[in-house]
């Protein structure tokens, strides 16, 4: 029984193959049939709209059905029990479990009380491994993954899609640019196990000054919550921004990719520059979700 | 076999039946009693010495357990804080067994996660998992690594 918990169990071998056959369902070469009668459930212990209905489409498309409880229900499940419990039982009502929940570890804990695969949308500041490979599978249906340059921009203290995705091209030829506001540096402890991977990382603080020189730049989120107050942050995200004025010169393949939802960090003109890539990015998100789904139920 | 305990006999009695672990890091005595689960509350009879000079290792400390001989995954543990720990093994006075002591790959309950977003710390029905790297102790749940003080985290 294979689960999918975090980026870090898979070789580079693995995440080339599951890149090969999201390519493959994308260019319709998968049966739609091929889960018939096959229930997925998605387990939210907490809000996430977007990665559920995405599971819920992939599912779809290849002929299963989904059951799913929102985070509220979830949340009254758990009550007085143990996701120990609750993992059990749904085990029981789905053929695989797809698990969101605020605890770090939830996901691994998960996989070994479940008695069918678990696949971790997200736990608490841990890992997400669907998004990663999504995010691998979009810049490489751009260009080949090895020898590129990629800015990572954003809170990269505490961002856990900024730490998997690094991770993940790690074990590819690529030269890693950081790009944080003081103080949301990437962490380093992780910064010290990419370069072990023998990465490059460079710590950058202006984006200016590095925008010409990059291939990908994959922009994050710089929550609100982590300044002591609304004109600081201001501050801070307006000057990591990103508009079409700073793309000026930007080279020509570059393309910019954003998990999303957005807040402020791209100013909505650069979506109609050939760079933005980030509704291409979220709609990657089907073809990846039914590679994983058929190969932990096909 | 035979050995006779020499000038450690001056510091500590021999013990007739049970566990002496030599060689112990200077002042890591009781931070190996903690790690071994012995605490006051139980009711084994101990010999605890500290900072006994050692032509060996300078200074070291020697603890002796009385009629309990300890296993083999119980010991591997304090290699953690005492990696030049040896473990005499006693029957009628005798040393019977001698061996060192090994870092294990994993620790399975020993150490709580410093990550107060991990799913160990929770009421779930599972033991923290740590698995021993070169850099430190890895949590197999959150992925947090210790790196510093770990017997400050020991449970
Ligand atoms: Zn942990």
């Amino acid at each position: 029984m294979q689960h999918i918990i975090s980026i870090r169990d898979f070789t580079r071998q693995d995440l080339d193959s599951f890149l090969d056959r999201a390519e493959l369902v994308e260019r319709g070469g998968f049966d739609p049939r091929m889960l018939e009668g096959k229930i997925l459930a998605l387990l939210f212990f907490e809000p996430s709209t977007r990665t559920r209905m995405s599971f819920a489409s992939a599912m779809a498309r290849l002929g299963g059905t989904s059951i799913s409880v929102d985070s509220v229900e979830a949340s009254s499940i758990a009550k007085g029990e143990t996701l120990a419990d609750t993992i059990r039982v749904v085990s029981g009502y789905a053929d695989a479990i797809v698990l969101r929940h605020p605890k770090e570890g939830a996901a691994r804990l998960a996989s070994e009380f479940a008695t069918v695969p678990v696949i971790n949308a997200g736990d608490g500041a841990g890992q997400h491994p669907s998004q990663t490979i999504l995010d691998l599978y979009t810049i490489r249906r751009s260009m080949p993954l090895d020898g590129l340059e990629i800015g990572l921009l954003g809170d990269l203290r505490y961002g856990r899609t900024a730490h998997s995705l690094a991770h993940a091209l790690s074990l590819y030829d690529v030269t890693l640019h950081t790009i944080a506001p003081p103080g949301l540096d990437l962490p380093l402890s992780v910064v010290h196990e990419l370069r072990r991977h023998g990465m490059e990382v460079v710590k950058h603080g202006d984006v200016g000054k590095v925008i010409r020189d990059l291939d990908v730049l994959y922009v994050t989120r710089i929550q609100r919550e982590r300044f002591p107050d609304s004109a600081s942050y201001y501050d801070v995200a307006s000057s990591y921004r990103i508009t079409p004025d700073l793309l000026e010169g930007a080279r020509e393949h570059l393309i910019v990719l954003h998990p999303l939802p957005r807040v402020d960090e791209i100013d909505p003109a650069v979506d109609r520059t050939p760079f933005a890539r980030y509704f291409e990015q979220s709609r990657n998100g089907i073809p990846v979700r039914m590679a994983l789904l058929q190969e932990v139920m096909g | 076999m035979k050995k006779p305990e020499g000038k450690h006999a001056l510091i500590v009695g021999r013990i007739r039946e049970g566990t002496v672990i030599d060689h112990i890091t200077a002042g890591e005595a009781l931070n190996v009693l903690k790690i071994l689960g012995i605490t006051g509350t139980t009711d084994e009879c101990l010999s605890i010495a500290t900072n006994v000079s050692s032509g060996k290792v300078g200074k070291k400390d020697i603890v002796k357990v009385e009629g309990r001989e300890l296993r083999k995954e119980e010991v591997d543990r304090i290699a953690l804080i005492a990696p030049r720990a040896t473990i005499n093994i006693i029957r009628d006075y005798e040393v019977v067994e001698k061996k060192g002591v090994e870092i294990p790959r994993s620790l399975v309950g020993v150490v709580r996660c410093p990550n107060p977003g991990c799913i160990s710390n929770t009421s779930e029905p599972i033991e923290s998992r740590f698995e021993v790297v070169e850099r430190g102790l890895h949590c197999l749940y959150c992925d947090w690594l210790i790196t510093k003080d770990i017997t400050g985290h020991i449970i």
